[in-house]
């Protein structure tokens, strides 16, 4: 008779080898970018020796200017993008979850999440005739528009399933004991739905960083984004502070994505229950 | 227990519908000032959305809500002057235990330090001065419970309204705390409306009851008078157990009605206002039924089986005429059990049957 063991996925021929295939190609790529980055040769695929040349030409090279402005762009881009499409996202999933049935709503619903399915570059030609039509000079604004835009649905997929887990009988609790609504919302619905609401912002804000798609569409001539900077320096032939950057870039990326998991995690643990526990 | 003929709440041909569902079809209802008033009913039976009507949280369709002499009905559940101990108790999970019970007393504008002294009061009138840091969540179910009812208590409503406060607590600690429940209602001299489904508690527990089914108030009384003299077979079957004969009802008169008991024995008994010459039914509570000797009895039948109770003994015993009574009996060694497949007959006085209306 056959285990149950044996039927486990773990034990079907060449499921190591397939797993570890997947795991290289998904990764090889990141891991050579990033040794390399630490290359002292000025050849991308010679190895010399371990150095932080390239990562000092990042700030100090003849592109240094350059890059820093791009940073600088991408930074102040993705704080007023996240906190924007946070604040929006929050109040969309407030009218979603406790404004009772209203007409619509599965519509408002797939309008609010249809951004996700739509493709990149649609959504960007789609921007940049809006633009062009209303007539926007495209620049730093216009690039901050968009971002504000597209980072919505992705802030709102957090706040809204952390706003889902909580049971409505607090604010009216709330309301029970004297609060008006706002008070309801604001001293309890709030400190309850923060580990959602800085999730949303954390994942908004990552995703306004790494944008080129959109950027590059809307972004007009002579600004630059991060992600558009290092498009345009790769286009010239890779050197090898590209891979520098792109792995400060990567860092970035994954700090903010575990943060942004861990928060989630923190708040799912202390996740108010209604249920009460047993004595 | 003190008390007068003020009315706390005057409920007036109140009727919610829910789309086409009719949740409560024209209750009306005076609940007195000072009063343990209990809303009885299986679940389903629209007493929560009673009590979720008092509180606000559910416009009313028609009718009127009168609280001490003010209409209520249009006002916001944190404008009305009562409070609620919900069924789940739902503390806020980011407060500790000070800070929830404050909650209600800083947003009536009372300042800190009143606040505080306050809710040392309530803390201490529940027995949780020592919890006052802990988080909800370090605290056990019966503990939440406390805190829950502290928090309500805390503004000092005109009515505590309390949504099956005990349903999640276990058997043991329940009956401790429906005691306590009498006594802060004592204390404090609040009006209490409770909501139970558990006929137990509302027995145990109340002033008076009002047993309420598909919406509408079936009957409101001391709880002696909803056991002893229940209005209609609804009330009768409900409260406690009760056995129901099928009977021909030949004569009524000033609450008092002759019948014929299956087997063809005449008796005069009480009967529940509403009831009427011809086939009826007649309530004999388990407990009022003796098991006599054969010849002895008002009817006869055999004995099916026994279930055993700890305390007590029911013993069902099958009518020849059809139809099966329940007789309880106390478990004693003194009392003789008669076996499965006897013949036996039982007796009862008439005086504690009834007569009622379908």
């Amino acid at each position: 008779m056959m285990s149950e063991k044996n039927l486990d996925l773990r034990y079907f021929t060449g499921f190591l080898p397939l797993t570890l295939l997947c795991l290289f190609l998904l990764y090889a790529p990141l891991i050579v970018v990033m040794v390399y980055s630490f290359n002292d040769s000025n050849s991308i695929t010679r190895w010399d020796t371990v150095s932080l040349r390239w990562y000092y030409d990042v700030f100090y090279g003849l592109e240094a200017p350059k890059f820093k402005a791009a940073a600088i762009n991408s930074i102040s881009i993705a704080i007023m993008a996240a906190t924007s499409a946070t604040i929006i996202a929050t109040l969309a999933a407030t009218a979603m979850l406790r404004a009772g049935r209203f007409k619509g709503k599965s519509f408002s619903f797939a309008l609010i999440n249809l951004p996700l399915m739509v493709p990149e570059i649609v959504t960007a030609v789609a921007t940049l005739i809006f633009f062009s039509a209303i007539g926007f000079t495209t620049g730093y604004l216009t690039i901050l528009i968009a971002h504000i835009v597209f980072c919505i649905p992705f802030a709102y997929l957090p706040i809204a399933a952390r706003m889902e887990g909580i049971e409505g009988v607090y604010e009216q609790v709330a309301q029970d004991l004297y609060a008006t609504r706002l008070q309801a919302f604001r001293l309890i619905l709030m400190p309850l739905m923060a580990p959602g609401i800085l999730s949303g912002f954390l994942l908004a804000f990552i995703i306004s960083l790494d944008d080129f798609i959109i950027t590059n569409f809307v972004k007009g001539a002579g600004i630059e984004t991060l992600p558009t900077a290092i498009f345009g320096a790769v286009k010239q032939g890779i050197k090898p502070n590209i891979m520098a950057i792109s792995t400060l870039l990567l860092v970035v990326s994954v700090g903010f994505v575990a943060l942004s998991y861990f928060v989630g995690q923190m708040g799912e643990k202390a996740n108010p229950t209604t249920k009460p526990k047993g004595d | 227990m003190s008390r007068d003929n003020n009315i706390a709440v005057d409920i007036q041909n109140v009727t919610k519908m829910y789309g086409d569902v009719t949740a409560l079809k024209g209750v009306s209802l005076d609940i007195r000032d000072n009063e343990f008033f209990t809303l009885l009913g299986p679940s389903g039976c629209g007493k929560t959305t009673l009590l979720r009507v008092i509180a606000g949280f559910e416009e009313i369709s028609n009718g009127a809500i009168i609280l001490y002499g003010q209409n209520i009905a249009n006002l916001m559940p944190n404008e009305r002057p009562v409070n609620t101990v919900f069924q789940q108790y739902a503390l806020f999970p980011h407060m500790n235990v000070t800070e929830n019970v404050m909650f209600g007393l800083l947003r009536l504008g009372q300042d800190r330090a009143n606040a505080k002294t306050r809710v040392g009061e309530v803390l201490e009138l529940v027995q949780l001065s020592d919890f006052a840091d802990r988080m909800p969540s370090q605290l056990s179910g019966g503990q939440q419970q406390r805190v829950a009812l502290a928090r309500a208590l805390a503004p000092s409503p005109k009515v505590l309204l309390l949504d099956e406060p005990l349903s999640a607590l276990d058997l043991k600690l329940r009956q401790a705390v429906r005691l306590e429940l009498q006594q802060i209602q004592n204390q404090t001299g609040i009006t209490f409306i409770f909501v139970t489904h558990d006929q137990e508690e509302a027995l145990t527990m109340s002033d008076r009851i009002a047993v309420i089914e598909s919406g509408q108030v079936q009957q409101v009384g001391s709880a002696r008078e909803i056991y002893e003299a229940p209005k209609n077979k609804f009330v009768a079957d409900f409260i406690g157990k009760t056995n129901l004969l099928d009977v021909s009802v030949t004569d009524l008169a000033r609450g008092k009605g002759s019948c014929i008991l299956p087997g063809g024995v005449q008796i005069t008994c009480p009967a529940a206002e509403g009831a009427h010459a011809g086939s009826g039914h007649l309530s004999v509570r388990p407990e009022r039924i003796t098991i006599t000797a054969l010849g002895k009895g008002l009817v006869q039948g055999t004995v099916a089986r026994h279930i055993y109770l700890g305390t007590d003994l029911h013993v069902e015993v099958n009518l020849v005429e059809g139809g099966h009574v329940t007789v309880r009996m106390q478990n004693s060694t003194q009392i003789q059990i008669p076996k499965v497949g006897q013949l036996v007959c039982l007796d009862f006085e008439p005086n504690f049957a009834r007569l009622l209306v379908d």
